[in-house]
């Protein structure tokens, strides 16, 4: 706060004005003051007001001088605490709200958006026109709206706050749509309109106010247009409403007025367009019978009550894939407690679909029952889906579970989904039936004309309601992704069921771009430090464009020796809370698939500005430390820097440099003193108990032009991976720390948590199986222990051990310093850990770089950043966004991997096994890294005596004992009896166990395929 | 659900004003003839009442007295029935007690209280209604009553509250944007010489906005002097006809 009541005296006489000619007279010294009745005023060097200026009196706006109209609104709202409170609010009516549209003259617009012969060719409006759809238009159809053939829309302010209310998606949509310039989108703020405003009536619904209020704007719309008819050959605005009465209503007042569907279906280029239609209520009625099928849902209003009382509870739906009788419904209850309600049968899970939130009321104890194990698809469909358990019937008490049906979905969490027709057996129907690629989601109903072309395709489908005589519920195609096994679709499929945003970058994101050519600017550095002398260069994976560090080591005079670690500037290009900054922080990271890369930032960004490519002045972020030749850490600093890499190096490239003793420049001398260094880090790191495990990755030679996999090789590791790797390790500790003792309860770090004992149980049994002891007390102890395991004659062991050690592990993810206490990442033993390094790539980095910026003063701070809930909230979305992508990379490898041994036919291979299940054995196969399940029982085959023994584990299969680690030798082919989840099938070759095992196939004969059926 | 959205894309904020238009501004001067000077003033919705006595010898403790300059006592309520929620305690609660302290600090910066030595001046605020901006549209209330008092000030004061939204400052704030979750600043300025009188925010805000948050409140308050001048003519204007002169 601020006060200067204490100004000096002498400056205020200088300011001061006398106002007042007569001063009250003084009548009796500290007595009492009189006050003369009939002031006399007079007045500087103005004059009295004007009368044609006390016509604006009573209104003030200082920009410029239109007249306001004030109105107020007024409405009942319900508190909290459950009392009942009137608002008042003012609402100005305005002269200076323009029609946006090209035509007009009398608007004194500066720019318009509407074009003046907005052509759709529709067989009902043959004149150019401007659509106005209403709220439930836009709502349902939202893929309509957006499609490029409809343009020139005017959007009410009306429409888009009620949509803003409704989904925030749609409303997200509707705003890109309105970004977006070739799409003439017009928002009209017709509720501070002067001539478009209207009152709510005494006895009008809301819902009814705002329907006459998109009338009234049409209505001025149509008229305002009407006085420029002469030059635009009769442009006119069609109001698209999907409400009868409000229809028969507009058509009253003579407005144009066509329902969405006659629209769409008269638009005479596209009619392909009808397709993504949504069905809307009065349709459904239409496609199915009248016999009622599911019980009613509760009102939301019954269901609050209902779960307030306890009687219900909520949580969210979760389907079972194997089975789409059942599901669970997880109830998350307070602190750490939730438990899990089980729904079984058509009838109790009542329209829910996977991923809802709905209410379930607990069935009685008397009916509860256990999860059936049986592998159950959605009709008769061939083939059933492959069991990993032996089928149970008959339900112990013990095995009951709560159980419970669904009263009520308290929200929808529908998105498309993706997956294939199934045309429908009668040639002319054009209602057909759709099966989602996810098991979890049900059959969807759609109607559609292109049945046969869509046949053989990916295809999304969104879900518009399920009414309660419906056995399916009803949706609408929304588009193909093409056919079905092609590499481009398949790619999209997985991206999509993995949910990572990969559609192009919006205008509004692209518009935070900085405008090229881009410069650093002598302002930028003025505020850097200039490191471009220095020999820095970057060692990366071959092929790589978003290179994100780079390095630098020289020999400093007092013989120590300076490394720093270059990191891009990323934040300097991404600002805090523009759509940009949005944009990166929803999709978290860059998603890597096989010769396919989803980027976080727009690619100017991340393989141009901020790539730290060589010869070119780059902006960094530098981490630079002085170390002694014990690489002992003597100083640490960091600053934002400019600099100029020497070299873009491949791994492969910097090892040879490093190798070849020719070389002595002086890049290679800060290479060689950068590997010392690591050497000697990397040792301290492992005394200090760090973890070095194994996961086989394998790397795809793709040919050039069909980027067809041609070979499959597991990737190999040099010493120059380590190296680059020791340092970014060194950055992201002492950058954590740093951040941490900065910002103690906003730090975001990454933890990786110790693995409950319980889960080395499986490694621990293996290793004894081959007499091989592992401790698993502490993370030293293990890599201790791994690094011992050894087994004469067996040299793939030690790897297979690592492998087994990698899947106990949890998973690492990211928090908040705020949020949690225990900041220990197991793998690497480190106390504190983040990550800094990969700012191009990871959006945890940017908010790692701005905390740090901000600590070293390079930089402001923004409230979200230091509101630990909001970072909380944000490292949820990393942590989610980062799983997803890891799940896809996999799913592109077996994809990948798919696709390589579709044109191999079946291959003989030796392999391992890696774990031993009830019915099956699952094989390891080293030169492919690739792993496959090979089933001992299935349901059109005699099952072979099998034998299970917990200890051990062992799988007896007729004669045959199988143990962990055993070698096998398997076959390898592709089924593709199910085009929507093709699988890579493994069969025994040996041990030869009769009536299980196969014969060696002949590598040329794919043909026997169908044979091999386990 | 899903909040209120402040500034739309269209430059229009919740009540259809754009970010730098201030909400009507109507004002009477001379509301009571009991008391030395009063006015009424409206801005928007929030209406206050300001009543003026004095200057006038010490009353209650003498202890107060100042030798050099009049003791200026404000005294700050709300009306029971000025918020959507009936209120308790009208006034001496903690929040009142601040404006009161907040309104004095304003007229010691602005009255000329060199002239009246060892006197005592009282300005009484009541808010009838409350919509927002409450400080700023007390102490536009009580400039006017101190001019219709007749007490001699180095200028108007004028206050304005200025919000911060979408890098855009918006300026007078209802009580919806107040509550919106702004940062939000009140200066009083006088607006001839430029000088401020008040300046107060209890928001977080990065210092860089804080130079183009002070810019708007001062074209804000800038704007506020013009209507106060136009009103005090005004009423000069009735007056003199009334006296006949």
């Amino acid at each position: 706060m601020l006060n200067c009541s204490d100004t000096p005296d002498s400056k205020r006489e200088a300011t001061e004005l006398f106002l007042f000619s007569r001063v009250p007279v003084f009548l009796k010294t500290f007595g009492k003051f009189c006050r003369a009745k009939e002031l006399v005023y007079t007045w500087g060097a103005e004059g009295l007001p004007s009368v044609g200026r006390r016509k604006h009196l009573n209104f003030i706006c200082f920009r410029s001088l239109i007249v306001i109209m004030l109105k107020s609104k007024t409405f009942v709202k319900k508190t909290r605490s459950g009392g009942v409170m009137k608002v008042v609010r003012e609402h100005y009516l305005r002269d200076d709200i323009w029609c946006g549209s090209e035509v007009c003259t009398e608007c004194k617009q500066e720019s318009t958006v509407l074009q003046k012969d907005a052509c759709m060719e529709s067989s009902l409006c043959s004149y150019p026109h401007y659509l106005v759809p209403d709220t439930n238009v836009v709502l349902h159809q939202i893929d309509i709206l957006e499609d490029p053939v409809i343009c020139n829309v005017i959007i009410l302010q009306t429409v888009l706050q009620e949509v803003r209310h409704r989904s925030a998606p749609v409303y997200k949509r509707l705003k890109d749509i309105i970004h977006e310039k070739e799409k003439h989108f017009y928002t009209f703020t017709n509720e501070h309109h002067r001539d478009t405003f209207i009152e709510r009536e005494p006895g009008e619904s809301a819902n009814d106010r705002n329907d006459r209020a998109i009338r009234v704007a049409v209505k001025w719309y149509s008229q305002h247009l009407k006085t420029f008819e002469s030059d635009t050959d009769g442009l006119k605005v069609v109001l698209l409403t999907n409400d009868q009465g409000n229809k028969q209503k507009a058509q009253d007042n003579g407005l144009l007025v066509y329902k969405c569907e006659e629209y769409v279906k008269s638009l005479i280029a596209n009619p392909e367009l009808v397709d993504r239609l949504a069905l809307s209520s009065d349709d459904k009625s239409e496609i199915t019978s009248s016999k009622v099928l599911f019980p009613e849902h509760f009102p939301l209003s019954r269901i609050q009550t209902g779960i307030k009382s306890g009687s219900f509870l909520q949580g969210t739906f979760r389907a079972s894939r194997d089975n789409y009788l059942e599901a669970t419904v997880f109830v998350q209850g307070e602190g750490e407690d939730s438990t899990e309600v089980l729904i079984q049968g058509l009838q109790n899970l009542n329209r829910a679909v996977h991923q809802d939130v709905v209410a379930v009321q607990l069935l009685p104890r008397s009916e509860w029952v256990a999860p059936s194990s049986v592998v159950l698809q959605d009709e008769e469909e061939g083939n059933v889906s492959f069991m990993e358990e032996d089928l149970r019937t008959a339900a112990a008490e013990a095995a009951r579970k709560p159980t419970g049906k669904v009263v009520g979905v308290i929200k929808r969490n529908w998105r498309p989904f993706c997956g294939m027709l199934n045309v429908s057996q009668i040639k002319e129907s054009t209602r057909h039936l759709f099966t989602p690629a996810d098991r979890r989601i049900p059959r969807i109903r759609i109607e559609t004309r292109q049945a046969s072309t869509l046949a053989g395709q990916r295809i999304m489908v969104a879900i518009d309601g399920w009414p309660k005589d419906s056995r399916y519920p009803n949706g609408h195609f929304v588009r193909s992704l093409g056919g079905a096994g092609e590499k481009e679709t398949e790619e999209e499929v997985l991206l999509l069921e993995h949910d990572v945003p990969h559609q192009a970058f919006s205008q509004a994101v692209l518009s935070f771009l900085p405008k090229m050519p881009w410069a650093i600017t002598p302002e930028d550095m003025m505020k850097r430090e200039d490191l471009r002398p220095l020999t820095v260069c970057s060692v990366d994976p071959p092929g790589c464009t978003d290179i994100d560090d780079a390095l630098h080591c020289r020999e400093l005079e007092n013989g120590n020796l300076e490394v720093g670690v270059h990191i891009a500037d990323v934040s300097h290009f991404i600002r805090p809370g523009n759509a940009l900054d949005k944009e990166a922080a929803n999709r978290g990271t860059t998603v890597y698939l096989c010769g396919k890369r989803i980027d976080m930032v727009p690619e100017l960004l991340s393989s141009n500005l901020c790539s730290l490519r060589s010869n070119v002045d780059r902006l960094a972020f530098s981490c630079i430390w002085e170390i002694n030749h014990k690489a002992e850490i003597l100083k640490t600093r960091f600053t934002k820097s400019v600099i100029n890499s020497k070299a873009s190096l491949t791994y492969a490239e910097a090892q040879m440099r490093i190798d070849d003793t020719n070389k002595n420049d002086d890049i290679t001398k800060s290479l060689r003193g950068l590997n010392k260094l690591a050497k000697i880090l990397k040792r301290q790191r492992i005394e200090k108990g760090a973890l070095t495990l194994s996961s086989l990755e394998v790397r795809f030679h793709m040919d050039s032009e069909t980027h067809d996999p041609i070979d499959l090789q597991t990737k190999e590791l040099m010493e120059t991976n380590s190296m680059v790797e020791e340092f970014m390790l060194l950055a992201n500790i002492s950058v954590a720390q740093k951040i941490y003792d900065e910002f103690p309860e906003c730090a975001l770090l990454r933890k990786h948590p110790a693995p409950p004992p319980s889960n080395y149980d499986i490694l621990i049994k293996a290793a004894k199986s081959k007499e091989v002891e592992v401790h698993t007390d502490s993370a030293k102890a293990l890599a201790d222990s791994l690094d011992a395991a050894k087994v004469d004659g067996f040299p793939y062991f030690n790897t297979l051990l690592r492998i087994l050690a990698t899947r106990c592990m949890m998973q690492a993810v990211y928090f908040c310093s705020g949020m949690d206490s225990d900041f220990h990442h197991y793998g690497l033993a480190s106390p504190i850990y983040t990550h800094f390094t990969s700012p191009i790539r990871r959006y945890a980095d940017i908010i790692v770089h701005r905390l740090l910026a901000v600590a070293i003063g390079a930089d402001t701070t923004y409230p979200d950043l230091m509101d630990k809930h909001k970072q909380s909230a944000l490292c949820n979305n990393l942590n989610y966004r980062h799983k997803m992508s890891q799940y896809a990379q996999r799913a592109s490898v077996a994809f990948h991997t798919q696709l390589f041994f579709k044109s191999r036919g079946i291959l003989n291979e030796e392999g391992f096994i890696l774990f031993v299940r009830k019915n099956a054995i699952i094989v390891l196969i080293p030169k492919f890294g690739l792993e496959g399940t090979v089933f001992f029982d299935s349901k059109d085959k005699v099952s072979p005596n099998i034998v299970f023994e917990e200890e051990g584990p062992t799988l007896s299969v007729e004669q045959h004992k199988f143990h962990i680690f055993d070698k096998v030798k398997v076959t390898i082919s592709l089924d593709d009896s199910n085009i929507q989840h093709q699988k890579i099938r493994m069969a025994l070759i040996e041990p030869v166990i009769p009536g299980v095992s196969v014969p060696a196939p002949d590598t040329e004969t794919p043909a026997k395929k169908q044979k091999l059926d386990r | 659900m899903a909040g209120l959205e402040l500034l739309s894309d269209q430059g229009y904020r919740l009540d259809g004003r754009k970010a730098t238009e201030l909400r009507k501004l109507q004002a009477r001067m001379g509301v009571f003839t009991q008391a030395d000077g009063s006015a009424y003033l409206e801005q928007g919705n929030t209406k206050a009442l300001a009543v003026v006595y004095g200057p006038h010898e010490m009353r209650g403790s003498r202890s107060r007295t100042l030798h050099d300059r009049a003791v200026i006592n404000c005294q700050y309520s709300m009306a029971t029935f000025s918020t959507a929620e009936r209120k308790r305690r009208p006034h001496g609660d903690r929040k009142s007690t601040e404006m009161s302290l907040h309104l004095k600090q304003t007229f010691e910066a602005a009255v000329m209280t060199q002239l009246y030595p060892r006197s005592q001046i009282d300005i009484y605020v009541k808010i009838l209604q409350s919509d927002g901006g409450n400080y700023s549209v007390c102490v536009n209330a009580a400039t006017l009553a101190v001019i219709d008092a007749g007490i001699p000030m180095r200028d108007y004061v004028c206050a304005c509250t200025v919000g911060f939204v979408d890098e855009t400052p918006l300026a007078d704030l209802c009580y919806a944007e107040e509550s919106g979750g702004v940062s939000s600043l009140a200066l009083a300025l006088l607006p001839r010489g430029g000088q401020i009188a008040l300046l107060q925010m209890d928001a977080r805000l990065h210092q860089d906005h804080l130079e183009t948050l002070i810019e708007a409140a001062m074209t804000a308050c800038k704007g506020v002097s013009k209507v106060l001048d136009e009103v005090v003519r005004q009423h000069l204007q009735e007056a003199s006809v009334l006296t006949g002169e």
